[in-house]
């Protein structure tokens, strides 16, 4: 096999198409990382519990992996859709009946939205089970919440684009909990007291206005189209540049066993 | 029977199912590493520690990962539609209105405590009280591996506010909540006209303390009452302290830290103690005031 192989690549044809070769070193496999934009995230060597599924559960890469799948399928479906009460609904049907591929991009973004949730919590759970929130990683795993956090509204914004019967309600009931903040809200502790009344409380900012209407609709768009992934793609820039600040994935080194 | 399985396969409820099964596989997973990291003098993860080249080992597994992923979305995404109701109308009311499903166990809090509590100072709880994780927790073994014995205590909290408090929640919210949140098992009808007699009172009321007066005005006794119940119940934490501060672990924790810690776990435990009085006592409010109840 290996002398077949040798002759393979000493042959005019493969000579004439990869124009020299590529040796196995550590040398160029370093280089494949630090020499690729994407791949240099990575450090160049890593301990072998890392590449465990045992001990990661890759929970999450493949929260990011799912965040890019969103943002693509995403962007797909924003050619499709118009963000006004009149248009939305339309728009969802003329999705899911006429476009070519429309109802698999549409749902891809669905599964993938509630499937990212749900990795989201596991790579929590995994990260507290091995205490890798311990120091020097304490500041990470804050950002960490707070991406949970982001997850989370970007999942519940995106629920009411449909603007369907089920959409609709469901902002309703997760919305109508901010009528009763206290001292913010008019139904909240304190909340009338200050002046709080339903046209001018926090529940009023969020869905402009006084029930769940158009103007919720876009803003609950570019909540979830703009604001909100650019401030978890900030988020998880500064949550990877950690890991490899604070020394790479966590380990059974230094405190602790050893 | 019909009924489970129209819960169950209802599209937006299949990742719940999945949610169910991968929790207990990975809370299985989990303790069954640390206890057998626990039997070990060296840990899986210190056996494994020699470093390697990233590119191909660990390059490789994230291709094979974003292959298997890729496959089971596509799939799925094939198989199952993502759902499309009727258009919206704001004058048409489903029964039940439910939240995205990662938000039903805020949405089965509201049962137990008034909006302000349940969807606002116990979420915002939640979110301060993970972050502030790393800075309570002061024991420094187990950073980076699994283990069982040697963090019993932060993984048994854990695990009741994830398990408990959160995922199962989540489950009882969407197969066992239907028509006026009214508890239903997953395999009964809902019955939309179901009548359940309103038979709540509040705790004093158990003690024989009416709550308000005949001319409906707010009782004193009782209020004093549920003032006494609400602030001894989180006066615990400082009894604790007075009884225990010359432990070892009290001592580490020092004052500031240790508040803080209590001041959470007792918040949290306040949730399964409402849930309890409410199932098993029929209780509405622990303390009615003229501002808030809770």
């Amino acid at each position: 096999m290996l002398k077949l192989r040798d002759k393979i690549q000493q042959s005019e044809i493969w000579k004439s198409i990869f124009r020299h070769n590529y040796q196995d070193t550590n040398r160029n496999r370093a280089l494949q990382i630090v020499d690729n934009v994407f791949l240099h995230l990575h450090p160049v060597r890593i301990p072998r519990h890392a590449t465990n599924i045992g001990f990661t559960w890759g929970m999450g890469g493949i929260t990011f992996l799912l965040f890019l799948v969103l943002t693509i399928t995403g962007v797909i479906l924003m050619f499709y859709y118009r963000p006004a009460a009149e248009y939305a609904y339309d728009d969802m049907k003329y999705l899911m009946n006429d476009v070519a591929f429309g109802p698999l991009i549409r749902n891809m973004h669905r599964w993938a939205a509630h499937a990212m949730v749900i990795t989201v919590m596991l790579h929590m759970f995994r990260v507290f089970l091995t205490g890798s929130y311990k120091p020097p990683r304490q500041f990470n795993w804050g950002v960490g919440v707070i991406l949970l956090v982001l997850t989370l509204l970007l999942s519940f914004t995106g629920y009411l684009l449909p603007w369907d019967q089920l959409a609709i309600w469901a902002v309703t009931v997760g919305t109508n909990m901010a009528r009763a903040t206290p001292l913010l809200g008019h139904e909240g502790p304190f909340g009338p007291q200050l002046g709080m009344r339903i046209d001018n409380d926090v529940r009023f900012v969020l869905l402009g206005g006084t029930q769940v209407g158009p103007p919720t609709l876009l803003r609950f768009y570019v909540g979830h189209c703009i604001f909100l992934p650019l401030i978890a793609a900030v988020f998880m820039a500064v949550h990877f540049w950690r890991i490899r600040k604070d020394g790479g994935i966590s380990g059974p080194t230094g405190k602790g066993r050893e | 029977m019909q009924n489970i399985w129209l819960l169950v396969s209802k599209p937006d409820n299949i990742p719940i199912v999945g949610l169910l099964f991968l929790v207990i596989l990975y809370t299985w997973w989990g303790f069954h590493r640390g206890l057998k990291n626990d039997r070990q003098d060296l840990s899986e993860e210190a056996r494994l520690s020699e470093k390697i080249q990233v590119w191909p080992h660990l390059v490789r597994v994230e291709f094979l990962a974003t292959l298997f992923v890729m496959v089971i979305l596509v799939f799925w995404s094939f198989l199952i539609d993502a759902p499309l109701e009727e258009a919206a109308n704001p004058t048409l009311t489903p029964n039940p209105s439910k939240a995205p499903w990662y938000f039903l166990g805020l949405q089965e809090m509201l049962v137990y405590f008034d909006p302000w509590i349940a969807g606002v100072v116990l979420p915002t709880l939640i979110i301060v009280g993970l972050i502030a994780i790393p800075y309570i927790d002061v024991n420094e073994k187990g950073n980076g591996y699994y283990t069982y014995r040697e963090r019993k205590w932060a993984l048994w909290i854990y695990c009741l506010g994830f398990i408990v408090l959160w995922v199962s929640l989540i489950v009882l919210g969407t197969f066992w909540r239907g028509p006026g949140w009214y508890f239903f098992f997953p395999w009964e009808n809902w019955d939309t006209h179901r009548v359940v007699a309103l038979t709540n009172v509040d705790l004093s009321e158990l003690f024989g303390i009416p709550t308000k007066n005949p001319d409906t005005s707010l009782n004193p006794v009782a209020f004093i009452f549920g003032a006494v119940v609400v602030l001894g119940y989180f006066s615990l934490g400082l009894i604790y302290w007075l009884r225990k501060k010359n432990s070892e672990i009290l001592k580490k924790l020092g004052p500031v830290r240790y508040s803080v810690t209590a001041m959470l776990f007792l918040c949290m435990m306040s949730l399964p103690i409402k849930m309890v009085l409410r199932i098993a006592l029929n209780v509405k409010y622990v303390w009615v005031t003229p501002w808030f109840n809770i």
